[in-house]
């Protein structure tokens, strides 16, 4: 980065909006996936529009890559920043803009916190639904550009089904807007692209949300099952009877272990764990609460107890939201893998997670949304161990090509980013995914916006006819024109 | 399309096949399903063939244990509901014409229904897609699974896309199981005014109607449960008006409005549906803020008040006027994007916003 741009991000930020030490810079190296770090030449963080647009114009005009960043939750590198480039931290935009409660529409800045829009309408019982693990500290923005999940998302849908609206700079540092408060604006579903499209297409800066009322009560029943096939089985059973819970998530034996070492959730102490949240008018659901305990009991659970208050209730979900973290308890290293699976194939994927645990001697802990086939396998390693990181890598690489052969996916919410973007071509044919690229060359022709992710290989977009200006990647080698 | 050829390609190498070789010699093609909204959108500015899938109409696999089903574009919407129907699944949407209009229609055109309310619109239900594009790339994005962020969400971007980016062979869609037990309901209304009381007042109240839709006098409400979360419900809405058992036939009154009356859509927010919908007197509006609605006043004045407001005024049909209105400030990027699937505008030239 040359002094003369530094000066001029200086001026546009002023000088508490400028990181450019390397000490600094260092806590931008990376995200939640700690494994890439990359150094960027700088960090913004800028307050409004204005800086971004101004940020991304210059960027334009240099040809320098950028990398937006919200929370730095992302556990798929979506966030990791590119050599050379600068990283655009949305933390301090941060407003909730608009709360809209006769319509259920809140209208927020990017790097508001998930759970404080929820805390922002709660009193007026409504809640927004996408609930990330992450929720109480990873932003909108990022859930955005990661189409982030969550335990509820069986019914109530991803970050996608709950934006309505966005302002977006494009890669160009124009402003435009998607969608809006209202539906099915004349045009493409652009906000349904963008959302989802971990940074490559632009940066939002505002964002249209959908709430939901709370529901007149929130049952959660906790199952105890010898094992984790039996679970699985009242899973289907569940499913079967036509119901649609809120919730039904799933814990081995590791993960219960993990997760009570860590917050003491009070989880009985069983081979498969199953959580099942039903909510909705009480007399629904009193009626159908009855018939999923008895599923329970009658595909073998041993123990079935319904949460009796809402401290109760509270705790067990804080057990499961812990899981992740809470296995540094029982091991020194872990990799958090993100698949997906048709939920039929459920018994049959882990029992060949068993054999590979088994034929590699690395521990395997399994938490998984069942509802929705969503499985996060946690493989625990010891980096002190040499070989055991790479083998605990190849170990989880193994499991996503199982997801694949069963005509699941290779990430169900924590995106592809750096992390599997050489699974893509696994998943995805050749034509599927220069497809894909075609709507990344019309949002961002000169490949600037969080570039190298996603895709395995970066293609560079035809320009109009003209002057060849080669891209600064193509001439390093690491890129090819299309 | 006087003077245009009909082909019928039996599968998506046929199509593929067929579209390379229309694309290579410059002529335009207007893809079709069933055919009932044919005169969506503005009139292309050519077209050479019209592209039936109306042979590509299997179900290909009802995943049932998964609730999902992957069908072909030319499947009409009736046929495939019996099929899901069998084992107690839909797909939770209530478009036009369902004994004709095809999966493939539906989707382009973004029909979904007033069963949004609950479930979401197509664009929440569908998973995956395959596209042959103008060229004759055959394009699959999603997948067959409910939870997927791998790749671009293209099927949202061929949803309500008019067949201008691609052309739809087949499609993912996650299900629902079938309600066990169903009721309409309806509240006769003395004006627009106590119309949107009343819907407001089911929006703001903790309850989970299927759908809730507003038409001349009435407000008609369906639910879906169980029995006593039926009876719990219904009491609770009797607080708000005058209730009545309603017809299930009520929620075909949007397709009654076709009398040969030019029809609009609108979209409004679900609190300003009295003062969207007041230039009309025989509409539909459902609860989302999607209106449908007879219109032969002055539609450029009707629809700069309601862009006005943050909504939207379309025109469903043939038109001396621009059928859609203003796509924002996207339309350049829009543009682009079709410069990118069809540079030579081969697919429904002229059918979509801004001319695209």
């Amino acid at each position: 980065m040359t002094p003369r741009t530094l000066e001029e991000l200086r001026g546009i930020l002023g000088p508490h909006g400028l990181i450019s030490s390397d000490e600094e810079l260092q806590t931008y190296e990376c995200d939640a996936l700690t494994n890439f770090r990359v150094l960027p030449s700088a960090v913004v963080l800028p307050e409004s529009t204005e800086q971004v647009q101004a940020v991304v114009r210059l960027c334009h005009r240099e040809r320098i890559p950028f990398v937006a960043r919200g929370s730095g939750t992302g556990l798929s590198g979506g966030a990791l920043p590119v050599a050379g480039g600068i990283v655009i931290g949305l933390s301090r935009m941060k407003r909730i803009l608009e709360v809209d409660l006769e319509n259920a529409r809140v209208v927020v800045e990017p790097g508001v916190i998930n759970l404080d829009v929820t805390g922002r309408v709660a009193s007026e019982n409504f809640f927004y639904a996408p609930d990330p693990s992450s929720q109480s500290v990873c932003s909108i923005g990022g859930n955005v550009a990661e189409n982030s999940g969550g335990a509820h998302c069986l019914k109530y849908g991803f970050t996608t089904t709950h934006v309505l609206g966005l302002e977006v700079v494009l890669p160009d540092g124009s402003l435009v807007h998607f969608g809006g408060k209202t539906l099915d604006m004349p045009g493409y579903d652009l906000a349904g692209v963008f959302v989802g499209s971990e940074g490559t297409l632009g940066i939002a800066t505002k964002i249209t949300l959908r709430i939901v009322k709370r529901p007149e009560c929130v049952r959660t029943l906790l199952a105890a099952f010898p094992s984790t096939n039996e679970a699985g089985t009242a899973v289907s059973g569940i499913i079967a009877a036509g119901m649609l819970p809120a919730a039904i998530e799933m814990m081995d034996n590791l993960s219960i272990q993990a997760a009570e070492a860590a917050v003491h959730a009070n989880y009985p102490d069983c081979g498969g764990l199953l959580l099942v949240e039903l909510d909705g008018p009480i007399a629904e659901v009193d009626a159908l609460m009855a018939q999923v305990g008895e599923i329970c009991r009658q595909n073998g659970a041993w123990e079935v107890r319904v949460a009796q208050s809402e401290a109760e209730r509270a705790l067990v979900w804080k057990g499961r939201k812990a899981a992740f973290a809470a296995m540094g308890r029982i091991s020194p290293n872990y990799i958090v893998q993100d698949g997906v699976i048709p939920r039929t194939s459920l018994p049959l994927i882990l029992s060949e997670i068993d054999q590979l645990s088994a034929e590699t001697g690395l521990r395997v802990a399994n938490v998984f949304h069942a509802g929705d086939g969503n499985l996060h396998p946690l493989v625990l390693y010891d980096r002190r161990i040499p070989g055991q990181e790479q083998a605990a890598v190849r170990l989880s690489e193994r499991i996503l090509e199982l997801c694949i052969e069963k005509g699941g996916s290779i990430t169900g919410e924590h995106g592809v980013g750096e992390e599997k973007k050489h699974m893509m071509s696994k998943m995805f044919a050749e034509p599927d995914l220069d497809t894909m690229q075609r709507v990344r060359c019309a949002f961002d022709p000169l490949n600037l916006s969080n570039p190298t992710k996603v895709f395995p290989r970066t293609r560079l977009c035809g320009e109009k006819p003209g002057e060849y200006v080669p891209h600064p990647l193509e001439v390093a080698g690491v890129a090819e024109r299309y | 399309m006087s003077g245009a050829t009909l082909v019928e390609p039996a599968s998506e190498k046929e199509t593929a096949a067929v579209l390379q070789d229309v694309n290579a010699t410059g002529r335009a093609v207007l893809p079709t399903g069933g055919g009932t909204k044919l005169d969506w959108g503005n009139p292309p500015r050519r077209a050479d063939m019209m592209l039936s899938m109306r042979r590509q109409n299997r179900v290909i696999e009802h995943a049932w244990a998964d609730l999902t089903v992957t069908v072909e574009a030319g499947c009409t919407i009736a046929e495939l509901q019996r099929t899901l129907a069998e084992h107690g699944q839909r797909l939770a949407v209530d478009p036009l014409w369902p004994e004709r209009a095809t999966v493939g229609g539906v989707l382009s055109t973004n029909d979904s229904g007033s069963l949004r309310l609950a479930y979401g619109a197509l664009r929440d239900l569908i998973i995956g897609v395959t596209l042959v594009l103008a060229d004759g790339t055959i394009a699959s994005s999603g997948g067959k699974v409910v939870k997927n962020v791998a790749g671009y969400d293209l099927p949202k971007l061929a949803t309500g896309g008019m067949g201008t980016l691609g052309v739809i062979t087949r499609a993912v869609f996650r299900l629902h199981p079938l309600p066990r037990n169903t009721r309409t309901l309806s509240i006769a209304v003395a004006d627009k005014t106590e119309m949107q009381q009343i819907i407001s007042a089911i929006l703001g109240a903790q309850l989970t109607p299927a759908a809730v839709q507003a038409r001349n006098g009435n407000v008609d409400i369906l639910l879906e449960g169980t029995p006593d979360g039926i009876a719990a419900q219904e009491s609770a809405i009797q607080a708000f008006g005058m209730v009545q058992e309603g017809s299930p036939a009520v929620w075909k009154a949007r397709e009654d409005l076709w009398d040969g009356s030019a029809i609009v859509k609108f979209t409004t927010l679900p609190g300003r549906i009295a003062a969207a919908s007041a230039s009309f007197s025989r509409f539909v509006v459902q609860a989302t803020g999607i209106g449908y609605a007879q219109y032969d006043g002055d539609f450029e004045r009707l629809r700069a008040a309601m862009e006005q407001d943050g909504g939207s005024l379309v025109i469903l049909g043939k038109t001396p006027y621009d059928a859609w209105g203003s796509p924002g400030n996207a339309l350049p990027l829009m543009r682009a994007i079709k410069e990118q699937f069809d540079p030579k505008s081969t697919l429904n030239p002229g059918r979509f916003v801004g001319g695209i």
